[in-house]
């Protein structure tokens, strides 16, 4: 009996205990959400750092911009309100990347086109020489070979020896050991 | 001073000048008495360097003398400077370091013109090129940057001092190795350029300029990374790379150049990239001009960029012109550049190399895309945009893994095609190993699905775990194939096999401290900070270590005043160590600096910053940062160094040996050098 007094007694309790984990996480979600939104925007000064991490000594905006942060966090405003006030205030570049909006997303965009297209260019070169005859079957090496014509069938020892001399070049060459 | 300061670089001008004209006529007109014309260019570029040397001397007794009748020393130095540094105002300036530019220039252009009888013409091509970036370079010195313009109007008792972030041990080699890297590309972009306009046959000249390319691409490499270190140790934000114009702009080329390192071996042994390296040494040519172009012009905001001035205008109008001179000669003669060899499978070491080129040069697109874009954006939208960490992370980290697995696979690709089972022998263990890395990782508690930068640690740490396996699996292999031929250990057996073909072993431990270097990357996303007001006997936690706030104290000298506090370092009950972050207050610049202390271990780095003082309460503030790994991207680094030492070793004469097996065989064979293949 006493463990369900107990029991009931706890259960009472849990009202509670779970008002001050709601505040708790409430807490913890503004102190997130300002590192969040605070390694989104850089420090105007001209420092070139992030938010957060601006450490200059007497820096004019930092201290400033990171209170007007806080405040807005600890007021409710949606994580794009607080960036367009932001923006509204700062300008543009308070943002430490550009936007996915408008002329802005061409920024992201690029790269990874130009990724396209380079593996579409080098597999499509590939497909090129794979298909093209060598201009050249002789070894390149040296300044000596570039124009040299292919293998000839027959002809005297010479001319043998010079080929068996240009195919174990091109053999050290090509197999490194 | 001022006045010999000036006359010596006039005359440096008129001997590069000389001999760029003169050169540029014997290399034209190909009559009698046009060798001995080239001669006196040649002896009048030797000369040069005499000149500018002795403007770089002047400026620098200039600085031990605190000159201030020169406005250059005024502005950069103070009486009670520091030795060292006054020796760095040198490049602690836009005049001073645009000299430093010109007498490194001169200085490899020294060494080339002293070794012109390897091939004359060709050296008498590079000569040419290498006068005229020259001449451009002393016409800036001149006329529109001068190191020697005198202080106007009563000359100060005492100058304004260096910057404080400059006042740093690594400044005094930091720019050095970024300017020899910089500078030293323009002598392979010689050769190139040299070679092109003479249609110069086959591939000696890239023989010729392996060396340089190689030594110069070692500098750069020891000038960014000594840069990250310099930011890391100095601006106390806790990181070492920040993706600032500047440091992009010594990163491009760098990456550029390390494609130019790799295609460059398609050309030697295949007689394949030739158009495509010619333009690749002109980009990293082009893009250290380039990177110069950003920082003196003030065209891209940074917090590293010099005063912003006239000189952007120079630069730009030179990056015209040596753009059109190339693209003219490439015109003109690029027939000469056809293949010889075509492409016999894509699972190659040619196709790796394709897929390596391409990926070193769009990671250079996307930097110079990203430094450049806050420009277009003001250009086509009049708006600026910021381009910061968080772009480059996201575009270039997915580049870089690929670019880690590529370190591993290709230089296990054979020439030509690789068969499947030389891809299991070779890539089974390592594999295996890299495999194995990764689910330790996970087991002790890296959970990938939990962020992306953890997955991306996680593939990032078991690619370097396959790069690192891969290149000791062929250390092995090789090694034990000497030992079962010559009877030595497996130690000496390797040393040996190094010995046999340098570039190769050598460029295998560079890959090896790319491995490092991104097991000391891979530790960002576990960075951790805490920050706290901390007055005498406060304790701040961060992970394992406890900080205790002993004391404050004050410290001054000539040159600036120090705020130090000593905080304890508690690992659970045991003190180990006392570390001191400064804050300084410079007396003649009259600047305030943060100097961090830094207690590094190969596990991860404590790193507490002085802040100040809270303007509302009058406390102190200490940061401290707790970041894993980070001394392992400055051991890669010495690794990469040495691997690069290693590559330039000359290699052994080849052994020679009768083919035995082939005579038991019955055919009579010559003997035949075997190894040295590169």
């Amino acid at each position: 009996m006493q463990f369900l007094s107990l029991h009931a007694r706890g259960l009472d309790l849990i009202p509670a205990l779970l008002l001050g984990v709601l505040l708790l996480l409430g807490a913890g979600d503004d102190s997130a959400r300002i590192d969040r939104l605070g390694h989104q925007m850089m420090c105007v000064c001209g420092c070139n750092q992030i938010l957060l991490e601006c450490n200059h000594v007497g820096c004019s905006y930092s201290t400033r911009m990171r209170d007007e942060l806080t405040a807005a966090v600890t007021r409710g405003d949606s994580d794009n309100g607080v960036l367009q006030w932001f923006i509204q205030t700062y300008g543009t570049t308070v943002l430490t990347v550009p936007t996915n909006r408008g002329f802005d997303r061409i920024a992201w965009i690029m790269p990874y086109f130009a990724l396209v297209m380079g593996i579409g260019t080098v597999v499509l070169i590939a497909g090129v020489w794979r298909k093209r005859p060598p201009v050249s079957s002789g070894p390149s090496s040296g300044g000596s070979s570039s124009g040299t014509s292919g293998p000839r069938s027959g002809g005297s020892s010479s001319s043998s020896d010079s080929q068996l001399h240009r195919f174990r070049e091109q053999a050290r060459r090509e197999t490194e050991l | 001073m001022a006045e010999l300061g000036s006359f010596v670089l006039l005359l440096a001008l008129a001997l590069s000048g000389y001999s760029f004209l003169a050169g540029l006529v014997a290399l034209i007109h190909k009559q009698p008495g046009s060798e001995r014309l080239s001669e006196t260019a040649r002896r009048a570029g030797i000369a040069s360097f005499g000149a500018v040397f002795l403007g770089a001397v002047v400026l620098v007794t200039a600085a031990l003398r605190n000159d201030f009748s020169i406005s250059y020393i005024l502005h950069h130095s103070n009486r009670d400077l520091p030795l060292p540094y006054k020796f760095a105002t040198l490049w602690s300036g836009q005049e001073g370091s645009l000299l430093f530019w010109s007498l490194l220039l001169s200085g490899y252009g020294l060494v080339l013109r002293l070794r012109h009888k390897t091939d004359v013409r060709l050296f008498a091509h590079a000569s040419v090129v290498i006068a005229a970036v020259q001449v451009f370079f002393l016409l800036l010195l001149n006329f529109a940057a001068k190191p020697f313009a005198v202080t106007q109007g009563a000359i100060p008792t005492d100058g304004n001092g260096l910057n404080p972030l400059l006042q740093y041990p690594e400044m005094v080699i930091h720019p050095p190795m970024l300017y020899l890297g910089y500078v030293g590309f323009t002598v392979p972009f010689a050769f190139a350029l040299g070679a092109l306009a003479m249609k110069y046959p086959g591939e000696k000249w890239i023989h010729i300029t392996r060396r340089w390319t190689m030594v110069t691409w070692g500098f750069l490499t020891c000038g960014v990374f000594l840069g990250a270190h310099w930011a890391y140790s100095v601006l106390g934000w806790g990181g070492y790379w920040g993706w600032d114009p500047v440091e992009n702009a010594s990163l491009m080329p760098w990456l550029t150049g390390t494609a130019f390192l790799h295609s460059v071996m398609m050309q030697e042994k295949r007689g394949m990239l030739k158009t495509w390296n010619m333009w690749l040494v002109f980009g990293t040519f082009w893009l250290a001009i380039l990177g110069t172009f950003l920082t003196r012009s003030g065209i891209i905001s940074s917090v590293h960029a010099f005063a912003q001035s006239s000189i952007g205008d120079w630069f730009a109008w030179f990056l015209v012109i040596s753009l059109s001179v190339f693209t003219f000669f490439f015109v003109k003669n690029r027939s000469h550049l056809r293949s010889e060899h075509k492409l016999e499978s894509l699972i190659s070491r040619e196709s790796s190399f394709l897929f390596n080129n391409l990926l070193f040069v769009l990671a250079c697109f996307t930097v110079l895309w990203g430094t450049w874009f806050p420009k277009i954006s003001e250009l086509v939208q009049n708006r600026k945009v910021t381009v910061g960490a968080a772009f480059y992370n996201k575009v270039t980290i997915p580049v870089a893994l690929l670019l880690l697995l590529l370190t591993a696979v290709g230089p296990l690709l054979a020439w030509r095609k690789t068969s499947f089972e030389s891809l299991k022998r070779n890539f089974l263990w390592p594999s295996l190993g890299a495999l194995a890395v990764g689910i330790a990782l996970v087991v002790l508690g890296v959970k990938p699905w939990n962020d992306v930068s953890y997955f991306y640690a996680l593939i990032a740490a078991m690619l370097a775990a396959l790069v690192a396996f891969t290149v000791i699996s062929e250390f092995i292999r090789g090694g034990r194939v000497i030992s079962r031929h010559t009877g030595q250990n497996l130690g000496a057996a390797m040393v040996h096999l190094w010995h046999r073909n340098t570039r190769r072993y050598g460029g295998y431990v560079v890959h090896f401290g790319v491995a490092l270097v991104f097991i000391g990357i891979l530790g960002t996303p576990f960075n951790r900070e805490a920050e706290k007001e901390m007055a005498f006997g406060d304790k701040m936690a961060l992970g394992p270590y406890t900080l205790l706030c002993r004391s404050y104290t004050q410290e001054e000298n000539g040159n600036y005043s120090s705020d130090l506090a000593i905080i304890e370092i508690f690992n659970g009950n045991r003190q180990i160590d006392t570390l001191y972050p400064e804050s300084r207050f410079y007396l003649a610049s009259q600047q305030q600096q943060h100097v961090p202390a830094i207690r590094s271990n190969l596990k991860e780095d404590l790193y507490v910053v002085y802040e100040g003082q809270n303007q509302d309460t009058g406390r102190p503030i200490i940061k401290a940062h707790l970041n894993p790994m980070v001394s392992w991207i400055w051991i890669g680094l010495l690794v990469m160094v040495f691997g690069t030492v290693l590559s330039l070793v000359p290699n052994s004469a080849p052994i020679r040996a009768t083919a035995r097996d082939s005579v038991e065989a019955g055919v009579h064979v010559r003997p035949a050098p075997v190894g040295a293949g590169d």
